[in-house]
């Protein structure tokens, strides 16, 4: 939380004299407040509790931060929730970013703005004990004869065919806690997720939940590779882009994923 | 036309003035619709999100190729349903008192199957009885989806065939009767080939809901053209493939749905 | 050929009491017609000897057995007494022969091979050679219910009801339709009659019953019931409807 504090300090300097020059000045929503929109519910680790205010979890601490370098004071910030699709939906947006593990593609980029990406996530395949017992490793051969399943509108289903390329079709689900209740079902062995979300089920909504092994993103070819979404044309994405490289360079993002995200290093890599 | 009755004359100018009338207001709406909506401030962002030439052609055909296992679960539910059906209306007929729990299975059946929505349906089995642990392939989400539709529509069909049953007079099950014919032969060869008949245009908007329904079954994992189309809309942040995939569907229900108003209007007659 | 014998014949639906008592026996070869104004309980005094309706009280007997018995199974019973109904009751969704052989099928274990000498032979004997692949709808009234007595026949009947089979045929096709009768008369068929045509019963009827409020109020031969009626209620119906 120091981060905060100090950035919030600096901003309380800077607002009297700098109010004018702030790059976000007069391209929010509202002025003088910047509006931040997450899922609904937003998932550990990436927002704790579903309470993105208390600036706990990943996205959430990013979300200030950023806000922090824009010249937003913590009180300066609103919290909206959006599904995925209406984030993308056609006509003004209600929010002057959005975060919630979007993943930047250039399709995408074709309808919304991204700002630089602030995490890129090493993707990782969640299975369940019996299928380990059953024989599953992590390599690219045995884990091409596991049935696989995925969240339909998130980028996993494109990963798994770049990386994988199972031999069965995969089965596709609305939510990552569907995807769940079809492994415990014993319909799909195994799943594909980001990291750290990976983890998070593993941990927490699967029995016996087992994470087999990761494709670090140094490895991908395409990696996963997180971003805020904007309106098409976005005013502000400049500004966004420049904390985002301003807390890139001080460490703050560094600080942050090493306080919300959990050591991965543990976690075998897929040969 | 010499031939023409004076009452047919007046008849062919009031024709002829309706189909001008008719003509005249649905052309302007059409403009209007045609002018005003591109006038809107936001239709360059809906078009661009909703009707985009280029992702439309990039999903299209994989759109129509996951419509497929639409038509394939479509094509093993429908004559189970029907099965299942008319067994649930036959056993909701049943006077015999030694069968009557079989009476009040149906009853009860129909009333908690139309009473649920689908969707549900489709989890609580979907995912349900594979968790009691099935090994595979038992525990495939075809099967225990495809089972939910059937049970639930099977609910719906069994109540338009006993409407059908109970809309035969009771002539014919006395003349039946009085032949000598057993009740279960009164049914089979007497009440059911009639009732059948009376249904089949009911049965066949059914069928036509089912072929939408069958969508749902993407909720526990198959990829039919709706979720297809909800990973292309994913991919590409773009709504244009469900309109792709309604495109499709349409082309499908609305002839289908014609040709049951069709069916529908010539008993209509036929019985007038 | 069996006597039929209806005993103190009683039947109720809901509060109104239909049959109040009917005594009648039918001989065999004979022919009785039933009049009486509508809802005098004709109809349904044919009903119950199809078994159609059970009796409340009472007892029906065929050749000294009581059928009328609850526990019985009517389906054999219906198979030895054929009914012709008003309307005619055809079976919509089948051609004419196939309306008369679905009985004799389903019930005597006869193939459609079996049937089709004597069912042909039926529709040739009353004037339907060519009409029997036509549909119920392609008929006319007459021809509809001629069928409909094929179809009773087929099944070969000891004993035929008729509930006011040409009442809902037009004036001109009822002719058609008594001539039947009038052939199976001759072949001395058992046939009770629920009837308005007067002028039929007198020509061949063994026996007339009047029915008035569920009681056979007169009955006698054909001369003496509808030419010298001794009940004022026969003589006030028959000056109504003569």
């Amino acid at each position: 939380m120091k981060f905060l504090t100090t950035s919030a300090l600096a901003l309380m300097m800077a607002t009297g004299a700098m109010a004018a020059e702030s790059c976000a000045t007069g391209k929010t929503l509202t002025d003088g407040t910047l509006t931040i929109a997450t899922g609904n519910p937003a998932f550990f680790p990436w927002v704790l509790d579903d309470a993105p205010e208390a600036g706990k979890g990943y996205e959430a601490a990013v979300a200030y931060a950023i806000a922090g370098k824009m010249g937003f004071d913590s009180d300066a910030v609103t919290w909206t929730r959006t599904s995925f699709d209406q984030s993308i939906q056609p006509g003004a947006k209600d929010f002057d970013f959005n975060l919630q593990q979007f993943s930047i593609t250039a399709e995408r980029e074709e309808m919304v703005d991204f700002s630089d990406p602030y995490y890129t996530s090493a993707m990782a395949v969640l299975t369940t004990k019996s299928v380990v017992e059953n024989g599953a490793e992590p390599t690219i051969a045995s884990l091409k004869d596991l049935v696989w399943g995925a969240h339909a509108t998130t980028t996993a289903l494109p990963m798994l065919n770049e990386l994988i390329q199972p031999n069965t079709a995969p089965l596709l689900y609305g939510d990552n806690v569907d995807v769940t209740a079809a492994m415990q079902a014993g319909q799909i062995d195994a799943a594909l997720f980001d990291l750290p979300t990976a983890l998070y089920l593993s941990a927490v909504v699967l029995n016996d939940g087992v994470i087999l092994g990761q494709f670090p993103a140094e490895n991908t070819p395409s990696p996963d590779h997180f971003g805020l979404l904007m309106a098409e044309g976005s005013a502000l994405k400049p500004c966004v882009d420049e904390a985002i490289a301003a807390l890139k360079a001080d460490g703050t993002l560094a600080a942050i994923e090493a306080e919300w995200l959990q050591e991965t290093t543990g976690v075998p890599v897929i040969k | 036309m010499p031939s023409m009755t004076r009452r047919q004359a007046y008849e062919a100018r009031q024709r002829r003035r309706a189909t001008l009338i008719a003509a005249g207001s649905t052309a302007a709406v059409l403009i209007a619709l045609i002018v005003l909506i591109p006038l809107t401030p936001g239709w360059e962002a809906v078009k661009h999100s909703f009707f985009n030439a280029r992702v439309f052609e990039k999903t299209f055909p994989g759109l129509l190729n996951a419509f497929v296992m639409d038509v394939a679960i479509f094509a093993w539910c429908a004559p189970l349903i029907a099965i299942l059906g008319l067994l649930l209306a036959v056993a909701r007929d049943i006077r015999n008192p030694a069968l009557y729990p079989l009476k009040l299975f149906s009853i009860v059946y129909t009333d908690v199957f139309r009473g649920l929505p689908v969707i549900l349906v489709i989890y609580l089995i979907g995912f349900g009885i594979p968790g009691l642990g099935l090994p595979r392939p038992w525990n495939s989400p075809y099967i225990w989806g495809s089972l939910s539709l059937i049970l639930v529509y099977a609910a719906y069909v069994a109540e338009i065939l006993r409407s059908g049953i109970e809309s035969i007079h009771t002539s014919q099950r006395a003349a039946a009767l009085s032949l000598g014919l057993s009740s279960s032969d009164t049914m089979r060869f007497v009440i059911l080939p009639q009732a059948i008949r009376r249904v089949v245009p009911a049965n066949m908007n059914m069928f036509i809901a089912l072929q939408k329904d069958v969508a749902l079954l993407s909720f526990i994992g198959p990829v039919e053209i709706f979720r297809q189309a909800g990973v292309y809309k994913s991919l590409m942040a773009n709504f244009t493939p469900y309109v792709g995939a309604a495109l499709i569907f349409l082309a499908i229900t609305v002839p289908a749905t014609r040709f049951a108003d069709h069916l529908m209007n010539k008993q209509a007659k036929a019985r007038s | 050929m069996d006597r039929l014998e209806l005993r103190n014949v009683q039947k109720s639906f809901g509060q109104t009491q239909i049959l109040k008592g009917i005594d009648l026996t039918i001989e065999p070869g004979q022919m009785i017609c039933l009049i009486g104004a509508s809802g005098s309980g004709k109809s349904t005094l044919l009903r119950c000897m199809n078994l159609l309706e059970p009796i409340d009280d009472g007892a029906i007997l065929l050749d000294g057995a009581d059928i009328s018995e609850p526990d019985l199974d009517p389906q054999p019973i219906r198979q030895r007494i054929g009914m012709v109904f008003q309307s005619y009751n055809l079976f919509p969704h089948m051609t004419a022969k196939e309306n008369a052989m679905l009985a004799p099928r389903r019930t005597k274990g006869l193939s459609r091979a079996n049937l089709d000498a004597p069912v042909s032979e039926l529709f040739h004997r009353f004037g339907l050679g060519d009409r029997m692949d036509h549909y119920p709808d392609q008929l006319s009234g007459g021809q509809q219910q001629r069928v409909a007595i094929i179809r009773a026949l087929a099944m070969k009947p000891e004993i035929m009801l008729f509930d006011e089979i040409t009442s809902a045929l037009d004036p001109e096709l009822v002719g058609e339709v008594l001539d039947v009768l009038r052939a199976l008369r001759e072949e001395g068929m058992t046939m009770v009659l629920a009837t308005h045509e007067m002028g039929f019963a007198r020509e061949l009827a063994d026996k007339v019953c009047f029915l008035d409020q569920g009681r056979i109020c007169e009955e006698g031969s054909a001369a003496e019931v509808l030419d010298a009626p001794q009940q004022e209620r026969t003589k006030a119906f028959l000056s109504r409807v003569l």
